[in-house]
């Protein structure tokens, strides 16, 4: 550290003792994420590139692009990419517009407005797998949805194991699931909004549409790009509700990728392949994602 | 804020007010509901429960818990989840919590490439590093009868130390600390370091102290992401000496013929802790959230 330094050191990069320290204290966790998280991606990479069952005696076997190769031509596994495109796409949008109009309808002070956005948030804190719990009885043969078609005079349906229906059942249980999150940021982001901004629009004579197209669409832009990037990402990972409500089925109808990596790497003991069906799909979300802020940076929404 | 107390003078507030409050209400009720007939459902008594929907059961009983806590293993998960939980929130309030201090206050060469290179894998999908994972936990030197060079025995498979393995620093906590620290003064630590403070005890005596709401969130972010989770253990835990309270009540859904009643009950307590470490600290858990879409 130079001695006689200037009244204001703030502005300097620390270097010497202080940098020193700082290098030392981010050790334990560079350390832990490179082994357990950089690693693993490094690991999994050249497992894609092998044949490997954990249950042989012989290592990995090197195979190039082999599996990555019969992928392209998978109809299985060509199926389990429409269908994980087809479960982000009927979820997102939905999600996003409900949660949209409500955080517009609650973003006004009034009594138990604290309350409602607590309420909406539950469906978000509780486990995946415990909703899953709670719909899997809510769509069984005997469960409320067929015991109210009932009451109305009207057929019940086999929810969960019909092709048709299965895929559309866990779209509906996500977007209840996920509009509480995504109208609590929403909500964040409408509170950046400038307030005088909508006051100028007023003396422009705006009506209600027109401000919101040119003051809260604009100023919610941002974090309107970070739900729907966040939404992609966990809803092309959809696992844990397909394993609990329909095990993939019937006839492979709700098999999305994540749950054919499961069967692929820990049922049927293939790594390798398993492993290069992880990295199409981290290139699917990636792809997917990056047009989504790209399209939300971008001049009209 | 003018703009709306304008528009409220000019007509009497309530009566705007109500129709937004009334859909509000609906919809949150709505929302709601499927843990209303969870609920109803858990002390129905079994066989009771098809013949009608009902809000409050005719014969509230509390035998479904019971049953759950019998046929379920909930006892081994609870007690597995708790240890596994409790040891991983433990590590994320200070390994993380540290490095971000230190990303904000005491940069050095080349600290922000190392920062954004931690960060950067929050966005790797899971399936990605699950398989990798778990050959790592299986390999595992001189563990569950491994050798030195990891094969031989079933290493970190069907252990806590296995459950635990991949939930011990989160990115995304890194980048939270990050986040709360850069918004503090510098000039503490200048004045502590003239009067001769190590950088340890700035940081434990002046900085963690004022870092309450941040260690507060980092738990509560921790506890519910390992509390919930379910793809981890369904592949680490072999048997029902490692099972977790996810495991547990997706393994008894499982069992032939699904008792709903006991289900509910075990979806229940399976639910309560995190659902309470929610409640006791929505205000910071809301706002947390949201901090990561607007700095981010």
């Amino acid at each position: 550290m130079p001695t006689g330094a200037p009244p204001r050191p703030r502005r300097r990069r620390p270097h010497g003792k202080p940098a020193l320290f700082g290098a030392l204290f981010v050790v334990p966790a560079a350390l832990y994420v490179a082994i357990f998280q950089l690693g693993p991606v490094l690991y999994g990479l050249v497992l894609s590139f092998t044949r490997y069952s954990p249950l042989s005696r012989s290592g990995p076997e090197f195979v190039g692009l082999d599996n990555y190769r019969s992928l392209y031509g998978d109809p299985e596994f060509g199926r389990a990419m429409l269908i994980t495109g087809r479960y982000v796409l009927q979820v997102l949008p939905i999600t996003v517009v409900i949660a949209l109009g409500l955080a517009l309808l609650s973003n006004r002070a009034f009594r138990g407005v604290g309350l409602f956005r607590t309420a909406m948030y539950v469906p978000h804190v509780v486990s995946l797998t415990a909703v899953s719990m709670i719909w899997l009885w809510i769509y069984s043969d005997d469960g409320v949805i067929n015991q109210i078609l009932d009451l109305l005079g009207m057929a019940g349906q086999r929810w969960l194991s019909t092709e048709d229906a299965a895929l559309n059942a866990a779209s509906a249980m996500r977007v209840w699931k996920a509009l509480g999150s995504n109208m609590v940021l929403l909500l964040a982001g409408l509170q950046t909004v400038p307030k005088d901004l909508y006051e100028a629009a007023r003396v422009d004579g705006a009506n209600a549409w027109q401000q919101f197209r040119a003051v809260t669409l604009p100023g919610l832009r941002p974090m309107l790009t970070y739900v729907i990037a966040m939404d992609i990402i966990y809803l092309a990972q959809g696992f844990t509700e397909i394993f609990v409500l329909t095990q993939g089925g019937p006839y492979g109808s709700t098999t999305t990728v994540n749950f054919l990596i499961y069967t692929e790497a820990f049922q049927y003991n293939q790594m390798g392949s398993a492993s290069a069906m992880a990295f199409v799909l981290f290139a699917f979300i990636a792809g997917l994602s990056i047009v989504a802020i790209r399209v939300g940076q971008g001049r009209r929404l | 804020m003018t703009a709306l107390m304008a528009r409220a003078r000019r007509r009497p507030r309530s009566s705007r007010l109500w129709p937004r409050v009334m859909v509000l209400s609906v919809v949150t009720a709505l929302v709601l509901l499927p843990f209303v007939w969870m609920t109803s459902l858990a002390f129905t008594p079994e066989g009771a429960a098809f013949s009608e929907v009902r809000l409050i059961p005719a014969q509230p009983t509390l035998e479904n818990f019971a049953t759950a806590m019998r046929v379920a293993n909930l006892d081994t998960a609870f007690i597995n989840s708790a240890v596994v939980t409790s040891i991983a929130v433990l590590t994320n309030c200070v390994i993380p919590v540290l490095a971000g201090y230190a990303f904000a206050h005491l940069p050095f060469r080349g600290s922000k490439v190392v920062f954004y290179v931690l960060i950067s894998t929050a966005a790797i999908p899971v399936s990605v590093t699950l398989i990798p994972l778990f050959l790592m936990a299986k390999n595992f030197p001189l563990a569950g009868g491994n050798d030195l060079l990891g094969s031989g025995g079933s290493g970190l498979l069907d252990s806590l130390g296995g459950l635990m393995l991949p939930y011990l620093v989160g990115t995304m906590n890194i980048f939270l600390s990050r986040q709360y620290f850069a918004g503090m003064d510098r000039d503490f630590a200048e004045a502590a370091r003239i009067d001769g403070a190590s950088e340890f005890r700035i940081f434990s005596r002046i900085y963690l102290p004022m870092a309450r709401p941040l260690i507060a969130l980092v738990a509560v972010f921790s506890f519910t992401g390992v509390w919930d989770d379910f793809l981890w253990p369904l592949v680490v835990s072999t048997s029902e000496r490692s099972t977790t309270v996810q495991l547990a009540i997706t393994t008894f859904a499982s069992t032939g013929n699904v008792k709903y009643g006991a289900l509910m009950a075990a979806t229940i307590l399976v639910s309560i802790p995190v659902l309470v470490v929610f409640l006791v600290n929505q205000r910071g858990f809301i706002s947390g959230l949201s901090e990561g879409g607007l700095k981010g």
